[in-house]
């Protein structure tokens, strides 16, 4: 069976507490992601997520603070803004958008990351391997 | 008792340059957690494969890194084996990362080269019914920690001495506790004042709700207390002009106005003022009482100092009278005194600088400013206030007679999608006031307040909402969509609705008040852009957190309470300011600030002053400075920057890094997070 | 010394870099006497087996402007690097891959259907397409194969240095060649004939406050002359732009398209632009911020106009 593999970016406040919380509580979920932390979904620059699916990330999840919440006041709407024209970008790369993900997810809701990583592992089994390939020469 | 943050004496912190740019040699310590990572992880088989790694020295794996001989062992391993980077796989770096930092710090080598995989909270935990995966998840875990460390740069955290001193910008009821609590802890106060005295609104009011006590008796005793305090410096009549610097170091210059009368002279007898021919309406009774061209603006006035207003001043506007001078017994007037400009240093500032009220002008179907008896809340405290214009009795505008019967409106502006959105918190209590203080005065009258809600929250408002209505005053749910008024009696008709009737009626009454919504200061944005605050969709003040961070502004070093953050009640803006005073001493007890050093840094090679990283900041702490041949650069204050990597992803040149979040390093864990895994 | 021997080369690209080596006027006389040109198919009447019969390494420099698009661009690729001292990659094309990059985005059956059947003019009753090999009366034809993908010149063959712009111009084009004709060398790898920041470095324009609440498209808005074009937003790729070209377009009231490449330290220039105008959009509402980002009607168009061959993804997924 395919087994995606998942990049998740999560800002430290936030989505990587929740994430921890939901070790904490032992909610158990599909080992396919792989977290990279950074202290802002601001800090987040496009590069990273093409780089991450060029290298062979068949899904990225980027976790950030709710609106309104963010430590930083604002990096949460700079992150969506990005996320909204990255979306449309890679769809015209030939990758389906369901691929890129951006949740907000407070460090209270382990439930939610856990539910959120089971959810994005089965979506992206479904798609299938994206295969990128790093776009070498033919 | 062996304590395990100390720094031991005989070590030499290890030079920071002897690190830069030398081959990583890295420790890597994977921790069993008891069982919490070794039941469900094969910890042997990710000891070898971080022992196949680049840059790998020594893999070691214990029951517990975190604990005393855990901690020893990276010790000894950093010192026996020349390690000049530590990857502990182990719990959260949410958990343990200052542990491991400072491990690290007490051999010497710099904390910042230390990264933490994270095989418990994200791995063992979470996957306990999936060994094999797991084990694969955190072997390419401590891979992509292990390829971070290598591209780890040492970082020294900056140290600033902080001056011990404060700046209080604005001297109401929030200042003056502020202050006050400043100065009792033994630091030196600048309070700054736009007025001629302090007291702000509170001494406007006349009674304070519940407890329904003179609102000068209380205050007046803390202005007394202020200008008393050895440790302040009332600077009263003055403006902020300029502000320079951050946290610990602002350079900050206040103008003082003329008052054109001495203060160390004047002892507040008042003779001048009345001798004085000229008669100006009062600001401090919103324009229904008058004043002469000298003059202190309430009795209780602190400074007593008397003020000329130089607009209306005859000697100023035609050169003549000048009788107060020769009046004054202590020879304190002087008409040739200058505005003057006086440069301060300080460690920390308080924001308090009040609020203003919404002009119900703009209101134009409630008739405000045409028919004489629609008045405002603050207006009817002056009404009400015994040395107000009409000595506290409460006397209809039109004809000087006691009304029968008053309206008051709530939401005048708040809660208005055409005005302010937000409730401003304290009028349904200040109206309760009003229409209790009515009928104590004049019991037979009928006394209607129309709201939509009423909002009695605090401690003792509910008790007083009843009492209130006990004593008959109508409470009517129902906005009033228009007032006009009857031309012979000067009466006003309102059209509402009483939503609990659903009906639609009128009703006359001889007086109308206008709650009107708490605004913020015409002038906000002007302070704002010289601290450089950050400002709410509501125009208040922004604090650093909605939750968590309430006196705190987005700004290092500035603390914010009063109405100024946003609209409250006189028990919360004291609070706030005991708060801000708090928080506002730590630095200035500690001596120096340490700035985090995870900030951000700038190429000027690379930068071209594009300006999008000064625009993206949420604490301005980039400016574009123009630099020699007409060019710009991009500038970064390190003491202001919070590390959040905004302006890092933004900056379309890469000029921009973020130390120890940096692009390579990131980019480095995401190829060995995604490496062909071994099976 | 005797005359340096300088090649031009055109592959897959419009012709305009060679059309900009005369932009270099007059100093063409000053090339003229310091050069004799080896190969210049555009120019002159060379052949293949010119090149062919040179000894290795015996052109000192080699302009190759063009993207590889198929086998005979690669083909003149390798040959012209055995051939050639130093071997530069003259334009966006060749430095990026440029408009043909833009290829990248279909496959080859999509652009050979749609050139060979589908277009509204194309008259090809008996959908005859473009072979490998054809018999004719005559005997067998060949052409070179159509490759599935635009490759620049550096990930077909090693280069030595690079002239970014579409085109460059004129004036660089000179100063690249004085450098290169100096003697002292750059660093191999270099970009040459450009600047070493982005085009905000050299805008004249005024710059206020980096925040838009609208985009525009051109054809818009009328812009002010004096403010930055940006931040009247107008999509201008400047910011994340080489600079080099004297900020020409912006000169004439266009916003500029991003034909230099990246500045030096970028990977992607169509990401670094994507999020620093992202993060300008002075909305804090989501549905407002997606109705203005929904004026960027073409992402890769835009942002990618000339770098798709060489940004991270190259393509589009096969």
């Amino acid at each position: 069976m395919f087994e995606p593999r998942i990049v998740g970016f999560t800002c430290n406040w936030c989505t990587y507490a929740g994430a921890d919380l939901a070790g904490t509580s032992r909610i158990q979920y599909p080992p396919n992601i792989r977290i990279i932390r950074v202290m802002c979904t601001g800090r987040i620059n496009p590069e990273f997520i093409l780089k991450a699916f060029k290298r062979g990330a068949d899904g990225i999840l980027i976790g950030g603070c709710h609106i309104g919440d963010c430590h930083y006041l604002e990096g949460n709407y700079k992150a969506r803004n990005r996320y909204m024209l990255l979306k449309k970008l890679i769809e015209q790369f030939g990758i389906e958008p369901e691929r890129l993900r951006f949740e907000f997810i407070s460090a209270s809701e382990g439930n939610k990351f856990a539910n959120v990583v089971k959810e994005m592992t089965e979506e992206i089994r479904k798609l299938g391997p994206l295969n990128w390939g790093g776009g070498k020469k033919e | 008792m062996h304590d395990r943050n100390r720094i031991p004496e005989e070590v030499t912190i290890e030079p920071s340059k002897k690190l830069a740019g030398s081959e990583p040699r890295i420790g890597v310590f994977i921790c069993h957690c008891g069982t919490n990572i070794a039941g469900f992880v094969d910890v042997k088989s990710v000891v070898e494969y971080a022992s196949k790694q680049p840059g790998v020295i020594l893999v070691a794996d214990y029951r517990y890194v975190c604990s005393e001989p855990g901690q020893a062992l990276i010790r000894d391993s950093i010192r026996e084996h020349g390690l000049n980077r530590v990857v502990v796989a182990a719990c959260s770096p949410r958990m343990h990362e200052p542990t491991f930092r400072k491990v690290a710090e007490s051999t010497g080598l710099n904390p910042f080269l230390v990264e933490m995989a994270n095989i418990r909270e994200q791995c063992s935990w979470v996957h306990m019914h999936q060994p094999e995966e797991a084990t694969r998840k955190a072997k390419a875990l401590v891979g992509s920690a292990m390829a971070k460390a290598c591209l780890l740069e040492p970082l020294a955290p900056t140290e600033f001495k902080v001056e011990p001193n404060a700046l209080v910008i604005g001297g109401g009821i929030a200042g003056i506790q502020s202050s006050l609590d400043l100065a009792e802890k033994g630091f030196k106060v600048y309070l700054v004042e736009r007025e001629s005295s302090i007291g702000g609104r509170m001494a406007q009011l006349d009674k304070t709700f519940p407890t329904l006590d003179c609102s000068a008796c209380i205050l007046t005793p803390k202005m007394v207390d202020v200008g008393r305090n050895p440790n302040i410096v009332l600077m009263a009549y003055s403006e902020v002009k300029n502000v320079e610097g951050f946290i610990g170091n602002f350079k900050v210059t206040v103008t003082r106005k003329a008052r054109y009368v001495d203060d160390a002279a004047c002892t507040g007898c008042g003779v001048c003022a009345e001798k004085c021919p000229i008669k100006v309406p009062n600001d401090f009774d919103v324009g229904l009482g008058v004043r002469k061209a000298i003059y202190v603006p309430f009795p209780q006035a602190v400074p007593i100092t008397h003020t000329i207003d130089k607009k209306h001043c005859l000697y100023f506007t035609k050169g003549v009278c000048k009788i107060c001078e020769k009046m004054c017994p202590a020879k304190a007037v002087k008409f040739d005194q200058k505005d003057e400009d006086i440069d301060i240093n300080v460690g920390v500032i308080v924001v308090a600088t009040g609020y203003d009220l919404y002009d119900a002008r703009q209101k134009p179907q409630y008739g405000y400013g045409v028919y004489r008896n629609v008045t405002t809340g603050l207006e009817f405290e002056r009404l009400l206030n015994a040395a107000g214009p009409t000595g506290g009795k409460i006397l209809r505008p039109s004809d000087k007679k006691p009304p029968k019967n008053v309206a008051f409106i709530q939401c005048v502006g708040s809660r208005d999608a055409e005005a302010h959105q937000y409730c401003s918190r304290v009028c349904c209590m200040a109206s309760l006031k009003h229409a209790h203080q009515v009928k104590e005065k004049y019991p037979d009258a009928d006394v209607s307040i129309f709201y939509i809600d009423l909002r009695a929250f605090g401690k003792g408002y509910e008790e007083f909402l009843e009492r209130v209505q006990r004593e008959g005053v109508r409470i009517v749910r129902g906005k009033v969509a228009e007032i006009y008024e009857q031309p012979d009696t000067k009466n006003l008709c309102l059209r509402f609705e009483d939503t609990l009737l659903g009906e639609v009626a009128e009703a006359e009454f001889d007086m109308v008040v206008l709650a009107t919504a708490i605004e913020p200061r015409a002038d906000t944005p002007t302070l704002q852009k010289m601290l450089k605050l950050s400002l709410g969709a509501d125009g208040f003040f922004l604090e650093a957190h909605p939750k968590l961070r309430p006196v705190e502004s987005t700004v290092a070093g500035i603390y914010l309470c009063g109405v100024a953050q946003s609209p409250k009640d006189i028990p919360d803006a004291v609070a706030q300011a005991s708060g801000a005073a708090s928080r506002a001493t730590i630095p200035l007890i500690m001596g120096k600030v340490t700035i985090e050093p995870m900030t951000a840094s700038v190429d000027e090679d690379l930068c071209s002053g594009c300006g999008i990283c000064e625009e993206v900041c949420p604490y301005n702490a980039i400016e574009i400075k123009e630099i020699k041949g007409g060019k710009r650069k991009a500038e970064i204050h390190e003491a202001l920057c919070n590390c959040c990597g905004l302006c890092g992803a933004a900056c379309p040149s890469g000029a921009i890094t973020m130390r120890h979040f940096t692009d390579k390093q990131i980019s480095r864990q995401i190829e060995t997070l995604l490496a062909p895994e071994e099976r | 010394m005797g005359k340096l021997k300088l090649a031009f080369y055109w592959a897959a690209s419009c012709g305009g870099c060679e059309i900009s080596v005369l932009e270099i006027g007059e100093h063409i006389l000053e090339v003229a006497e310091i050069a004799d040109i080896v190969f210049w198919p555009a120019a002159m009447d060379f052949k293949y087996s010119d090149v062919e019969k040179m000894p290795d390494r015996s052109i000192d420099v080699c302009f190759y402007n063009g993207a590889v698009r198929m086998l005979e661009n690669e083909h003149m690729a390798k040959l012209l690097r055995a051939k050639s001292k130093i071997l530069v990659a003259f334009g966006s094309c060749a430095c990026e891959g440029c408009i043909p990059g833009l290829a990248n985005l279909k496959r080859r059956e999509d652009i050979l259907n749609r050139v060979y059947k589908e277009t509204p003019s194309t008259d090809n009753p008996d959908g005859v397409m473009p072979l490998l090999k054809v018999k004719v009366l005559e005997g067998e034809l060949e052409l070179p194969e159509f490759y599935n993908q635009v490759n620049t010149l550096a990930q077909t063959v090693d280069v030595d240095y690079f002239i970014p712009g579409c085109p460059p111009v004129g004036e660089q084009v000179w100063k690249a060649i004085q450098t290169l004709a100096s003697g002292k060398l750059p660093p191999k790898g270099s970009f040459i004939g450009c600047g070493e920041k982005a085009l905000c470095d050299e805008c004249e324009l005024k710059r206020a406050e980096k925040k838009i609440k609208k985009i525009y498209r051109n054809y818009e808005v009328i812009p002010d002359r004096e403010q930055c074009l940006l931040e009247q937003g107008l999509l201008c790729m400047g910011p994340a732009t080489r600079s080099g070209c004297g900020a020409q377009c912006v000169k004439a009231n266009m916003p500029c398209r991003g034909c230099y490449g990246p500045p030096p330290n970028v990977d992607d220039q169509g990401a670094k632009m994507l999020s620093a105008l992202s993060s300008i959009v002075d909305v804090k509402d989501e549905g407002e911020a997606k109705k203005i980002l929904a004026d960027v009607v073409d992402p890769v168009g835009t942002f990618y106009m000339f770098g798709v061959a060489n940004s991270l993804l190259r393509r589009a997924k096969k």
